[in-house]
């Protein structure tokens, strides 16, 4: 007697192996078949991908870089500008938007009727209207309508004037406010639109995490002589943060990804420059791959500070 | 020369590029001497131009909700040239960004949206277009409030300057302050619409563009007069519509039906007078010029896979080059625009179309 063999098309480890096998390579023809398209014909098209324009000068300059640019440095340093032009409103859009989505967040439970009202039409109100229009709005019709020269809004200071927002001792000479730390109308114009849009969301994330913490911690604290603040810091943020933190998550991606919208406003950021690159050049292939790259590998690098983060927040709970 | 909009349009116009170039075997269009374009436009019966669509003078919806404008009358003509009637055309709105994009995707058939011919953009390395006779001779200047003082470039230093994205001024203002080693600072936006918005509320000092162009903006400005163009231009920029690489015979017949433009205006043939001018031809078998262009003789309109009667049909539709010159942009409208070197070659300007034979 010999034991009964399995047919191999009902061996439970075979046939699971054979068919991963079998989408894996379809997927590989198909990619492989896409590509060779592609280049074949943008090589019949005389558009074969080639990355030795990236040297060549760029010509055109970039208003408010940080990295020091003229228009006789090559493509590539063009595009690292807008590249850091990018994150610098990302990096500061995170923490602003932060900021104000948990303020906005935590004041919807508020005892205060008008506080919490107010934070539901914030919310209901932002996150409505596409981003678009709103940074159209912010700066054409909030920034480019503040006064300008020795009219200009003054604070000690600080001083928020038509070209821009002046911090340190601002000082007027011939006209122009000059100061330690300017920053560019456009780029105020794109930070405060990120940071209310993307605030909105995050906002309801807080929400979100706020809510799902039972009554009785809140009873809890109380009873234990807590503040209302105390509640909050001490009980309930701890045990609602392994549920925000996910949500967050989304929220930073998405306003990385929405910096895009800054050529709406003037602003300098990569897609700009690189729209520039793409129209001088011709080099509408290599200039997306470039764009894609940078986008993904911000976004990349967000999200693994994020699970970075929420791995930090789980641990906690028991 | 700038224009519109819209990141989504862009990018969707940008995926069937892609998708058609990965999906499709062979996808080169226009190959020996078949013409696929022209071959194409006659099957669907209509000619589909691009155009800016936001320029008055040159291609604007009039309050009749009609297409109007210098460029536009090209599209006409050569829609009255290939399709012997100038109503079948399709205007899409490209903005500066988008147009080279949507030749070469084929998406349209004709480019007439104020672009500035250059090697780059020529040439299959570049921009791979194939462009028709320069139909404009231009440059590039720069606009500033009347009441500002500045009357120099050299006086724009240190100040911000708005600018389309996508076009050649954005260059060439890059060159002019280098030269004049000024540090300047541009404000680059994706359409005119906001160029001159942000210009308007003195969000820039100053804002360049094609003169033309420029005067043309201007004219729709609420206090046009508050406005000046410095003098001297930035750089030159002759216009020229634009059409795929690759299809030499859809380019010719583009070509030949701007000249007839031209040549109709040289031999004195107008809108008005054609039908006398045929039948004066047709009467008279010594006028062998005049014979050979109006298409009574030989067989150029043939030649070209016309109509023999195309330049007939061209002049009956929009009238010679001065014609549409001045109904557009000359001193009789708001524009108010000079021949100046857009004059006949026989007036002294630039404007020479070689000879019908």
């Amino acid at each position: 007697m010999t034991p009964p063999v399995t047919p191999w098309w009902r061996n439970r480890r075979l046939i699971p192996w054979l068919v991963q096998a079998a989408v894996g390579l379809l997927v590989l023809v198909l990619v492989a078949f896409l590509v060779g398209n592609l280049v074949r014909n943008l090589a019949a098209a005389g558009l074969l991908l080639t990355w030795r324009w990236i040297g060549n000068p760029a010509g055109f300059d970039i208003a408010g870089s940080w990295l020091p640019f003229s228009a006789e440095q090559p493509y590539w340093w063009a595009l690292l500008a807008g590249l850091v032009n990018t994150l610098r409103v990302v990096v500061i859009g995170l923490i602003g938007a932060s900021i104000v989505g948990t303020a906005v967040g935590v004041a919807s439970f508020s005892g205060n009727a008008l506080l919490r009202g107010l934070a539901r039409v914030y919310v209901e109100l932002i996150r409505n209207i596409p981003l678009l229009l709103q940074l159209v709005f912010w700066y054409f019709v909030v920034f480019l309508a503040l006064p300008g020269g020795a009219n200009a809004i003054q604070w000690p200071g600080l001083v928020l004037a038509q070209s821009g927002l002046y911090l340190g001792m601002p000082e007027l000479v011939n006209g122009v406010w000059q100061a330690p730390i300017r920053l560019s109308v456009e780029f105020a114009a794109l930070l405060t639109g990120l940071i209310v849009y993307i605030s909105a969301f995050i906002s309801e994330v807080v929400r979100g995490g706020i809510a799902s913490v039972p009554k009785g911690q809140w009873e809890a604290a109380r009873s234990l002589g807590f503040t209302p603040l105390q509640t909050l810091r001490r009980v309930v943020l701890p045990q609602a943060l392994p549920v925000i933190v996910p949500g967050l998550n989304n929220q930073y991606i998405s306003l990385a990804k929405s910096s895009s919208l800054a050529i709406a406003c003037g602003y300098a950021d990569l897609y700009s420059v690189a729209e520039t690159t793409l129209n001088q050049t011709g080099r509408a292939v290599e200039v997306m791959v470039i764009l894609l790259g940078a986008y993904l590998a911000i976004d990349l690098v967000i999200s693994a500070l994020m699970n970075g983060l929420n791995r930090a927040v789980q641990l906690r709970s028991r | 020369m700038p224009h519109p909009p819209s990141l989504i349009g862009k990018v969707l116009r940008a995926v069937p590029l892609l998708a058609g170039l990965a999906l499709t075997g062979c996808a080169v269009e226009g190959s020996g001497l078949q013409s696929q374009k022209l071959a194409a436009v006659k099957a669907r019966g209509e000619l589909v131009c691009g155009v800016d669509g936001k320029l008055p003078g040159f291609s604007f919806v009039a309050p009749d909700g009609r297409y109007q404008g210098f460029e536009v009358d090209l599209c006409r003509a050569v829609a009255a040239g290939v399709l012997s009637d100038p109503a079948r055309v399709q205007f899409r709105d490209l903005s500066a960004s988008e147009r080279f994009a949507a030749v070469n995707s084929g998406e349209v058939d004709l480019l007439s949206r104020s672009t500035t011919m250059t090697l780059s953009r020529d040439a299959a390395g570049g921009n791979a277009l194939s462009f028709g006779p320069i139909h404009f001779y231009g440059g590039q200047a720069v606009m500033v409030n009347a009441g500002s003082g500045i009357t120099t470039l050299k006086q724009l230093a240190g100040k911000p300057i708005c600018v389309t994205t996508g076009t050649t001024t954005e260059l060439n203002l890059a060159d002019r302050m280098r030269e004049l080693n000024a540090a300047y600072m541009p404000l680059k936006f994706q359409n005119d619409g906001q160029t001159y918005a942000a210009y308007l509320q003195g969000r820039c000092v100053a804002v360049t563009s094609d003169r033309a162009l420029l005067a043309a903006k201007r004219s729709s400005f609420p206090d046009p007069k508050a406005h000046v163009l410095l003098a001297g231009d930035l750089s030159k920029e002759p216009l020229a519509t634009a059409t795929v690489n690759g299809d030499p015979v859809w380019a010719d017949a583009v070509r030949w039906i701007t000249f007839a433009l031209m040549q109709a205006e040289e031999s004195g043939i107008t809108q008005a007078n054609v039908e006398s001018k045929l039948a004066e031809a047709t009467a008279d078998p010594n006028q062998a010029d005049l014979r050979r262009f109006l298409g009574v003789d030989g067989q150029l309109g043939q030649q070209l896979g016309l109509p023999a009667d195309f330049v007939v049909q061209v002049i009956k539709a929009v009238g010679n080059y001065g014609e549409i010159f001045d109904r557009n942009l000359g001193v009789n409208t708001s524009i108010n625009l000079a021949r100046g070197t857009n004059r006949q070659w026989t007036d002294g300007g630039l404007i020479y179309s070689p000879p019908f034979r």
